[in-house]
């Protein structure tokens, strides 16, 4: 029943009819913890899902299973059409076409930000560096960093660092992205400069899953709110209602807590 | 009504800057710098004045010893007899053997061109800024061995064979330490990987190996080479003593080699693979273009000490029977006609070392502030 709901949600928000991210029934731990329990989840194309909940209750863990940093024990996960397994050549596959920006950054310390945004592209998928190098160049562009892709990543400032994970992510031109927690490290006056990335970002209708704590975000772009506590999703909804009148008592209680100040 | 910042700033009017004041004499210049650096406290003036005692009285000596009151030219013991200083002589007339051992002096010229060769177009692939640095460094990598290979031995293209037991001095420690530098480095890496595989059966050969080799002496391990390794041979079968004595020095370097590179691959952040993960490179694409790039960096100071080490440690070849340069310096104190020059001998061999020990280390601090850029802020 609430996959309908989803659905109707999204469709309402322009979002395709396309499944493009399907997890059923998938559970993990981490040795005897059992830290994702029966997580349901479908993501159509196009839609922007920002997923929320307290420390520890399995936010990083669920959005990396969904390119395989984690691997998960039971249940099915389906991207683009291919299913996780071991097989790693489908792994390799499905993380090129699925983007992802950490919390720290993880820029190559080595490589300046143009070589960041070119590796993948040149080795994985093979295209020819001029090409590349035209292609990271539009999208530093669009970040509005153009003129830092000559420096080595420690030389920017933090949300410059994080913009640069952005457009190297991009530069692979994938069919989903994944943040988690993007604006975490950050401060304050840069989170901006990161979220205005994100929202634009949005507005073109890439596919985004977000785990973040900036509500504002989630207000503005995101066609569903899914709240995780324990391993479990709790509830998702469009944002309008999750924020008005959240169904159940612990999701209250976590936005109370994180609305409060 | 008055604000905090009105107390701070008069009401006088502007602003104006004052004007740069130099600084206090005696914190800049040279002074300054001998004030804080050798007289900063009492214990550093007494360590300073101790020094200098120390360098009053040995420098002179050493000067006098050997320059002022040696002896440089001349063919025999006697040319020293008047001069109470260093005989070089001694070394003047051996020289050659220190070089060359007792490789035929008419086929000198190819031990000449290799060690030339090479010792050049690895100054030229060092430095930076050359054009075609990589084909040199290429050159370096494939056909150079071969070419060296053939030069020294001989036996083909009309060049008469020279036997490698008659290799020796200068000339064959540096081919032991170059030939244990360049195995040891890419087995040392392949050894610290496999001892990260997860593949159970690579990570128990790969600690298997280093932790045995680790335990055991380089003398053990080239008595080893020497004596067990033609057991598992067929019989008859004639192993070259120089090629087991390489065999043993690369593979004991290379365990050593694995634990830095180890270290080094534990430094990197695990951010760093999943970054790459998520980008869809595979395993062997991260290590080499993002793991080992970072890592390598990181152990520059403890690699290039296994390659001084290395360096040093190739004189242990003297045990089976091969002759270094100390090997041969050795020899040469022995023969009668010289007897009681071994001072001057091994400080010859000692500033021969040195000079290579030293510029390997120079060059990784050089390596290490080039490839500092961009990790400092
Ligand atoms: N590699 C691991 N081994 C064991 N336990 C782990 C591991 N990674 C995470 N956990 C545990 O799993 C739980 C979920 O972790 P996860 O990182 O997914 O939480 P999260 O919701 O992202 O939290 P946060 O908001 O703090 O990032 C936590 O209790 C954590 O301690
Ligand atoms: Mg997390």
């Amino acid at each position: 029943m609430a996959q309908a709901g989803n659905r109707a949600a999204s469709l309402a928000s322009g979002a395709d009819d396309e499944v493009i991210v399907q997890l059923s029934r998938v559970n993990k731990w981490y040795g005897a913890f059992h830290v994702l329990k029966d997580i349901d989840l479908t993501v159509y194309r196009g839609e922007r899902i920002v997923i929320c909940g307290p420390s520890g209750s399995g936010k990083s863990t669920l959005i990396r299973c969904i390119n395989r940093l984690e691997e998960h024990q039971c249940g099915q996960i389906v991207v683009d059409g291919v299913e996780l397994s071991n097989d790693l050549k489908n792994i390799d596959r499905i993380r090129s076409e699925v983007g992802m920006v950490f919390q720290s950054f993880n820029l190559f310390p080595h490589l300046t930000v143009l070589e960041n945004c070119v590796l993948a592209p040149i080795w994985v998928r093979r295209m020819p560096r001029r090409q590349a190098e035209e292609v990271a160049m539009q999208y530093l562009t669009r970040v509005k960093i153009p003129e830092q892709a000559g420096k080595f990543p420690l030389q920017l400032s933090g949300g410059q660092q994080q913009r640069v994970a952005i457009a190297r992510a991009l530069c692979m031109n994938p069919k989903v992205m994944l943040f988690d927690e993007p604006t975490s490290a950050l401060d304050p006056e840069m989170i901006k400069e990161v979220l205005d990335v994100m929202v634009e970002l949005a507005r073109e209708g890439m596919t985004m899953l977000c785990v973040t704590h900036e509500m504002g975000f989630a207000r503005t772009v995101a066609d569903r709110v899914i709240f995780m506590d324990r391993g479990e999703i709790v509830e998702q909804n469009r944002p309008e209602e999750f924020f008005a009148n959240p169904k159940s008592e612990r999701t209250r209680l976590f936005l109370s807590q994180i609305l409060g100040h | 009504m008055a604000t905090a910042s009105d107390i701070d700033r008069p009401a006088a009017g502007e602003f104006r800057p004052k004007p740069d004041q130099p600084p206090p004499a005696l914190s800049v210049g040279p002074l300054a710098w001998v004030k804080r650096n050798l007289f900063g406290s009492r214990f550093d003036s007494l360590l300073t004045l101790a020094c200098l005692a120390a360098l009053y009285y040995l420098v002179p000596a050493v000067w006098r010893w050997a320059v002022a009151e040696a002896t440089f030219v001349g063919d025999s013991r006697e040319a020293c007899a008047p001069n109470p200083g260093a005989c070089w002589v001694f070394v003047n007339v051996r020289i050659e053997q220190f070089i060359y051992g007792f490789y035929p002096q008419a086929e000198r010229w190819r031990a000449n061109v290799v060690v030339l060769l090479g010792l050049g177009s690895l100054t030229y692939a060092l430095s930076e800024a050359m054009p075609w640095r990589k084909w040199v460094a290429l050159f370096l990598i494939l056909p150079y061995p071969v070419l060296a290979y053939i030069l020294l031995l001989g036996g083909m293209f009309g060049l008469p064979p020279v036997e490698t037991r008659l290799w020796g001095g200068l000339l064959l420690t540096l081919i032991i330490a170059s030939v244990g530098i360049s195995a040891s480095l890419p087995l040392g890496i392949a050894l610290a990987l496999g001892r990260r595989s997860k593949m159970p059966v690579i990570q128990l050969l790969s600690i298997g190996f280093i932790e045995f080799v680790r335990a055991v002496p380089l003398i053990t391990v080239l008595f080893m080479a020497s004596v067990v390794l033609p057991l598992f041979l067929p019989p008859g079968s004639n192993f070259d003593q120089l090629l087991r004595a390489l065999i043993g020095v690369s593979l004991f370097a290379a365990a050593y080699m694995a634990e830095v590179v180890r270290g080094g691959l534990q430094a990197v952040p695990k951010g760093q693979t999943e970054a790459a993960a998520a980008l869809g490179l595979g395993y062997w694409s991260t290590m080499r273009l993002i793991v080992l790039p970072q890592a390598l960096r990181y152990v520059i100071p403890a690699i290039v000490s296994n390659f001084i080490g290395l360096f040093k440690d190739t004189t242990l070849v003297l045990i089976i029977g091969l002759s270094d340069l100390l090997q041969m310096v050795k020899l040469a104190t022995t023969d009668s006609k010289w007897i009681g020059l071994a001072t001057e001998g091994y400080a010859f061999a000692g500033a021969v070392f040195f000079v290579f020990c030293f510029g390997m280390s120079r060059y990784s601090l050089y390596l290490e502030r080039k490839l500092g850029t961009g990790y400092r802020r």
